[in-house]
């Protein structure tokens, strides 16, 4: 066979689309709020629900929102009729790791173009609930989820020597981005470094403003193959690079402050892109940060900094809007949470950027962008590297 | 081979949904006793109605309203009714075209036994009595004794429907309920039965020597089954903590007085820590490297917390691989 016959298809994002976030969407069923965001997809695209070949669609595990089939239930709201449709799971990571099962299937030309989408509405369920489901024999979870998180910040702080203002600076730029991101669920207009300082201790070191909120949210993207993207009517995002990486949420040896699946996984990422230097050739970064503090740990994880050296960044203002390695540009997380949706809002931003299409929270210029998405006890890792060129260029 | 254990696991929520126009027209007619349907791109009724037409995927809002009664398309006796089932009595699963519809309805048919069933039969909506907007507004259908009334919507015909009606209802609840019968498996039972007195037992790895506490009986890194029984502890470390300042609803922390320390605990011999309550020092003074030991209640499965030893502070080295 010729190079060109078993040789990968270059994938492209040519539609992407959000609803608005909000803390209850009462005005929608579920089936109502992915259409909207499907919706706003294939308009971006200009394409109609005839020109998509097959769906793919992430949700948070069942208990977060009712035990549902939502492969079944929203076959006919998403055009899926005598289509393929498959639903993935992976936890919190669902949103990145869905994206790539559909990247898959262009880049391995089972299908040429393929709407994908995640979606949740918390207002619904309870996610708490759903974390803390009564097991016989088991000690209860005692502390939520921040409990659950927050000694790890802890082991990060002592590890490195971060000062503790450092998870206040990431909320306090990741609540400003939002207000530049029409779609972002927060908006705090009066927003200042002292009230995110002011704010209630939850689970010490994690404070009230240092957390995100609860999200009802679907984001959709249309995937396609070279042909598709030469007649998108605007500059499509290329995929360069795409990689999942699990491991046990309790293992003996296990790092909670750098999980080795989260290294391996960026690795692999930058290895398919070509990226040698994560730092200097990417220029935006979509990461999933629900506690402030993950963004140095994950600056860490990742490769942008050294180990021990992630907060410098942050404390340094390198990560903000206008810093030389702005990190969620769109307000993140912390200021948007449907969680089944919060992965694919991370790599579906990382492509607006590349775009040019992300609007007042734009980067000037960015060529590179790296969507990022973690769930279960980081235990699922999930991202995807997305460049202005074409990677056969 | 140890006993092992068994106990009921119930799993129980009572989640929401917003219905959207559609659903909601459709329930707040049931509870007035109408029926809608929607007119697909086809011009087939669609009952229970679909907000997206099942053909073109496109948005559907044309609705109609079809009769209260309807013909049987298939059907399936439920010998032995279960909790939250339409009737307490043996009756009928029955697909139930309504007249005027060009699809079926699953619901329940009250019939004296399989024999009074069949593919074809008449029916007819029994309503409940107290209707809320709900599927359950349809107590369940019943067999067509007489004529067809001819009343509105009850002929072979669909009417026009606006979908308007007083105080609709938008939301619902629908309450999940699943009942398992849980096991822990055989190392989680012997680490159980251990715990009865008041020794904590891992298991190790033949082949990375790990001790795993709670054991699960396998080593997730190794892939193998671990089976020497290790009794660790009591005594540990605290490796890494937080002060938890409120209580969240749903969580098992609703009876203990805030702010307390939840620490990870690594315990002597063991090579990754539990997570546990620690009491006995104020929540201020406590810190990574605290020296630990549990404290048991009479009735206590687990140890109700840790208090500290009073042995000097373990060195950060001697647990730095355990956070
Ligand atoms: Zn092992």
């Amino acid at each position: 066979m010729n190079k060109a016959a078993t040789a990968k298809e270059c994938v492209a994002v040519v539609g992407i689309g959000q609803t608005k976030h909000v803390a209850a969407r009462h005005d929608v069923s579920i089936a109502g709020l992915v259409r909207e965001a499907a919706r706003r997809a294939l308009d971006d695209a200009q394409l109609t629900w005839a020109d998509i070949d097959a769906v793919v669609i992430g949700k948070a595990p069942d208990f977060f929102e009712g035990v549902m089939m939502p492969e079944l239930y929203l076959a006919d709201a998403l055009g899926a009729v005598g289509k393929p449709m498959l639903r993935v799971h992976t936890a919190g990571s669902v949103g990145g790791s869905t994206a790539l099962v559909a990247t898959n299937l262009v880049a391995a030309r089972v299908h040429r173009t393929v709407l994908t989408l995640a979606f949740e509405k918390q207002s619904e369920s309870n996610a708490m609930w759903g974390l803390s489901l009564p097991i016989p024999f088991q000690q209860p979870l005692l502390a939520g989820a921040g409990g659950f998180f927050a000694p790890h910040v802890r082991a990060y702080m002592r590890r490195t020597g971060a000062p503790d203002t450092v998870g206040s600076l990431v909320a306090y730029k990741d609540r400003r981005n939002a207000l530049k991101n029409p779609y972002a669920h927060l908006h705090e207009k009066d927003i200042t470094l002292e009230k995110v300082q002011a704010s209630p201790m939850l689970w010490d070191p994690i404070r009230y403003s240092e957390t995100c909120p609860s999200s009802d949210g679907a984001c959709a993207m249309i995937l396609t193959d070279r042909a598709g993207a030469a007649r998108s009517p605007h500059p499509p995002a290329w995929v360069h690079g795409g990689a999942m990486r699990s491991e046990p949420t309790l293992f003996a040896g296990k790092d909670f402050v750098s999980p080795q699946a989260g290294k391996d996984c960026a690795a692999d990422v930058y290895r398919q892109a070509g990226i040698t230097d994560p730092r200097r050739q990417i220029d935006a970064v979509e990461m999933y940060v629900p506690f402030s503090w993950y963004e140095p740990m994950w600056l860490e994880n990742l490769g942008f900094a050294d180990e021990g050296e992630g907060w410098k960044l942050t404390e340094a203002g390198v990560t903000e809007l206008d810093g030389d390695l702005p990190v969620n540009p769109s307000g993140g997380v912390l200021s948007t949470n449907p969680i089944g949706a919060s992965g694919m809002i991370r790599f579906a931003e990382a492509a607006l950027q590349v775009r040019g299409r992300a609007g007042d929270h734009q980067i000037d210029g960015a060529r590179r962008a790296l969507g990022h998405a973690y769930g279960g006890g980081a235990q699922f890792f999930s991202m995807w590297l997305v460049g202005a060129d074409s990677p056969a260029a | 081979m140890p006993e092992v254990r068994t106990a009921p696991l119930v799993v129980e929520f009572p989640f929401t949904r917003s219905l959207g126009p559609v659903q909601s027209a459709f329930l707040t007619g049931l509870r007035e006793r109408t029926v809608l349907g929607v007119r697909g791109s086809d011009g087939r009724v669609v009952v229970p109605p679909a907000e997206y037409d099942p053909v073109t995927a496109e948005e559907i809002r044309e609705l109609v309203q079809v009769g209260a009664s309807g013909t049987v398309t298939t059907w399936a006796w439920n010998p032995a009714p279960r909790r939250g089932q339409p009737l307490a009595t043996p009756f009928a699963w029955v697909l139930v075209r309504l007249d005027g519809a060009d699809t079926a309805l699953l619901h329940a048919l009250d019939a004296p036994g399989p024999d009074a069933v069949h593919t074809g039969m008449r029916v007819r909506i029994r309503w409940a009595a107290e209707r809320t907007g709900a599927i359950t507004d349809i107590a369940c259908f019943e067999p067509e004794r007489s004529e067809p009334e001819q009343s509105a919507g009850n002929g072979r015909q669909p009417i026009p429907h606006d979908g308007e009606f007083a105080d609709p209802v938008t939301g619902i609840t629908t309450p999940a309920r699943l009942d398992y019968t849980y096991s822990p498996g055989r190392a989680q039972s012997r680490y159980i039965d251990a715990l009865a007195d008041r020794k904590t037992i891992g298991e190790r790895c033949p082949s990375c020597r790990k001790v795993y506490v709670p054991p699960r009986g396998a080593c997730p890194t190794c892939g193998v089954a671990t089976d020497a029984q290790v009794e660790v502890g009591p005594r540990g470390t605290v490796t890494t903590f937080c002060i938890v300042n409120i209580k969240a609803r749903h969580t098992a922390n609703l009876d203990i007085e805030v702010p307390y320390v939840y620490a990870h605990i690594a315990l002597d011999g063991a090579d990754l820590a539990l997570h546990a309550r620690i009491g006995g020092i104020p929540y201020d003074q406590v810190r990574m490297g605290l020296r630990v030991e549990p404290v048991w209640t009479d009735d206590g499965r687990f140890p109700d917390h840790y208090r500290p030893t009073g042995e000097p502070d373990a060195d950060y080295d001697s647990y730095k691989e355990l956070i």
